[in-house]
């Protein structure tokens, strides 16, 4: 991990010359990721707007609120799928690792390979072998070698919980599995390629309970080594499986700060409103 | 049980409006039905017709005789074989689509994919215009204007060529005259662009955006996207409109017979004149006069049913099949 770390930041910064800001302290150790003052439009309408907010490493950083709050829009935001999307646009910042990701020189094609995002529906390629779906991103930069794939695809399914129910079928198509085993499919195939970062959109809205609950087991096992986004509608689940979690109401960040602290103590009145139940 | 009352209560008071609502069940139902069983009777009749018709040459030729006899001779002799019309439908039709595959996908991917919304939907409007040309328009342009021009620019100069460099190869090219199966297999190739184009685009449409949002989040360029997600959930219905368009280019008559040179007897030459199953019909059905002719003609009509019907069932079945396997996500 650490290795790959270095090496991507090195290409990075050889390849863009973008200068190294630092983070500044702000109490929270370990900033992976930071947005600031970033806003989204799409045409005239705002999606959000002047979202500053810290990701970091080895935590889950859940972002809640009620539906149409933004919590998606800005999770896209973080690895730069708007730029697929038609007259979406975004200002302010978002750094990795010291880097704005939205400077002009930055391929966006390298941020998403650093930032991997799972969304709310599984996404298999439904057509490709399970072995292929895993290695696919890594196909992608023409990686070849076989023993390397076979490697990696054993290592992202293991890490995905996956890879004992599958290990005997590689070959069959990723549209074979069961509605659970693709989303941690996904997940594996995020994974193959090292992001540092992964978002996640609602992973488990389309699971039944037993998938949802093994996803969530997944997260604590994947939070010792990636620095976490989940957006939930789930607020139990927000609860058990983050760190820090953030409230968008309206497009805004209403408050962020440790969950722990937000679920017993909010500071503001919407915040506590939301959380009871009042709306939303 | 307080329920059940409440509605048998309901049904006694109003009696005369159930028996009205029934009777509208009922009436639209016999509609439906009836109008369903019509296309069943109309398909069935129509093969009916067809073999009884042409059982007479099948009796007269035998099945194999009449589908691989070579000779075609309304005049003199009255032997009537099919080979030259089956194999004239056969190479137009897979080298028009062989020319046309290609491009074709390139323009439905180009319109899905990579056009700007209104440069997409002016080449879609305009193909769903081409599409609309009428068949003879095409095929009196081909004889006036395509036709001469090929035969002038394209056809002559190769064949003086050929005839200087490789005189052996003369009778495979065949004559220049401009009315053959190259002329025919082009138009033929430019009618069904069109169909293939639409039903390309259509089924790369339908591939769902979290497909397209998952190649991209792997870090794929554009045309990884196309090539890792689009282009495998969608060839199922791609395969279907390219056996779609075989289809129609197996059946389509007008510009073929205006374009083809219409010469019943083998052996054909790329560039010399030749015929189809669908040019033979409409050339000779008003003076066939003898039974025979007709038969074997109606003959002619029932190869054709039957192959188009197989390709169409194929079709299906390739959309079925592979969309089965590459699962219809929920």
């Amino acid at each position: 991990m650490l290795k790959n770390k270095k090496l991507a930041g090195a290409v990075v910064s050889e390849k863009t010359n973008i200068p190294n800001k630092k983070i500044e302290e702000n109490g929270l150790p370990g900033i992976r990721m930071e947005s600031r003052d970033l806003t989204v439009k799409y045409g005239t309408v705002t999606g959000v707007k002047n979202i500053s907010l810290p990701i970091c490493n080895e935590k889950v950083t859940a972002l809640i609120g009620p539906s149409g709050c933004g919590k998606t829009t800005f999770l896209r935001s973080l690895n730069r799928m708007h730029d697929i999307t038609r007259n979406a646009t975004v200002s302010g910042e978002v750094l990795l690792d010291g880097r704005n990701i939205y400077h002009p020189k930055v391929n966006p094609v390298d941020i998403r390979r650093k930032v991997g995002i799972i969304f709310q529906k599984p996404t298999p390629f439904p057509t490709m072998s399970i072995f292929n779906n895993v290695v696919a991103g890594l196909k992608l930069v023409g990686i070849k070698n076989k023993k390397l794939l076979n490697e990696v695809c054993e290592r992202a399914l293991k890490q995905a919980a996956l890879f004992d129910e599958v290990k005997d079928r590689l070959n069959s198509p990723g549209g074979s599995l069961s509605g659970g085993q693709q989303q941690r499919l996904s997940i594996a195939r995020a994974l193959a390629i090292e992001p540092e970062v992964i978002l996640m959109d609602e992973p488990t809205s389309s699971l039944d309970p037993q998938s949802s609950s093994k996803i969530e087991d997944l997260i604590h096992e994947l939070k010792k080594n990636y620095a976490i986004v989940i957006v939930t509608h789930n607020l139990q689940q927000a609860g058990r499986v983050s760190d820090n979690t953030g409230f968008f109401y309206l497009g805004e960040l209403v408050e962020f700060g440790e969950t722990e602290k937000i679920y017993t103590n909010p500071a503001n009145k919407r915040t506590e409103e939301y959380l009871t139940g009042k709306f939303g | 049980m307080i329920m059940k009352d409440k509605q048998k209560e309901g049904i006694s008071k109003k009696p005369l409006g159930i028996i009205y609502r029934w009777l509208g069940d009922r009436i639209f139902f016999t509609l439906a039905f009836a109008l369903g069983l019509t296309i069943i009777v109309l398909s069935v009749s129509m093969a009916w017709v067809l073999s009884d018709e042409s059982s007479l040459a099948f009796k007269e030729f035998g099945i194999g005789g009449f589908l691989t006899g070579t000779t075609w001779n309304p005049g003199v002799g009255l032997k009537f074989g099919a080979l030259p019309f089956i194999l004239g439908t056969m190479v137009t039709s897979v080298a028009a689509l062989a020319i046309a595959f290609l491009p074709a996908i390139a323009i439905g991917i180009f319109i899905a994919e990579y056009a700007p919304k209104w440069i997409g939907s002016i080449i879609d409007n305009l193909i769903h215009l081409i599409a609309a040309i009428p068949s003879v328009v095409v095929g009196i342009w081909g004889i006036f204007a395509f036709a001469p021009w090929m035969r002038e620019s394209v056809y002559i100069p190769v064949f003086n060529w050929t005839a200087n460099n490789w005189p052996s190869l003369l009778p495979v090219l065949g004559n220049p005259m401009g009315y053959g199966i190259a002329t025919a297999t082009i138009i033929l190739a430019l009618m069904i662009i069109p169909f293939t184009t639409v039903l390309t685009r259509d089924a790369i449409s339908k591939v769902p955006r979290e497909q397209r949002e998952a190649a991209w989040a792997l870090g794929a360029t554009r045309w990884e996207v196309i090539r890792m997600a689009v282009l495998p959930y969608a060839r199922g219905g791609i395969l279907a409109g390219v056996m779609l368009s075989f289809g129609r280019a197996i059946g389509e008559t007008m510009a073929v017979a205006m374009l083809i040179g219409n010469k019943n007897t083998l052996p054909f030459t790329i560039i010399g004149p030749a015929a189809t199953m669908p040019s033979v019909i409409i050339n000779e059905f008003r003076e066939a006069v003898g039974s025979l002719h007709v038969s074997s003609l109606m003959g002619i009509g029932l190869v054709l049913f039957v192959i188009s019907l197989t390709v169409n069932l194929i079709a299906a079945y390739i959309t079925r099949k592979l969309s089965a396997t590459g699962g219809q996500l929920v």
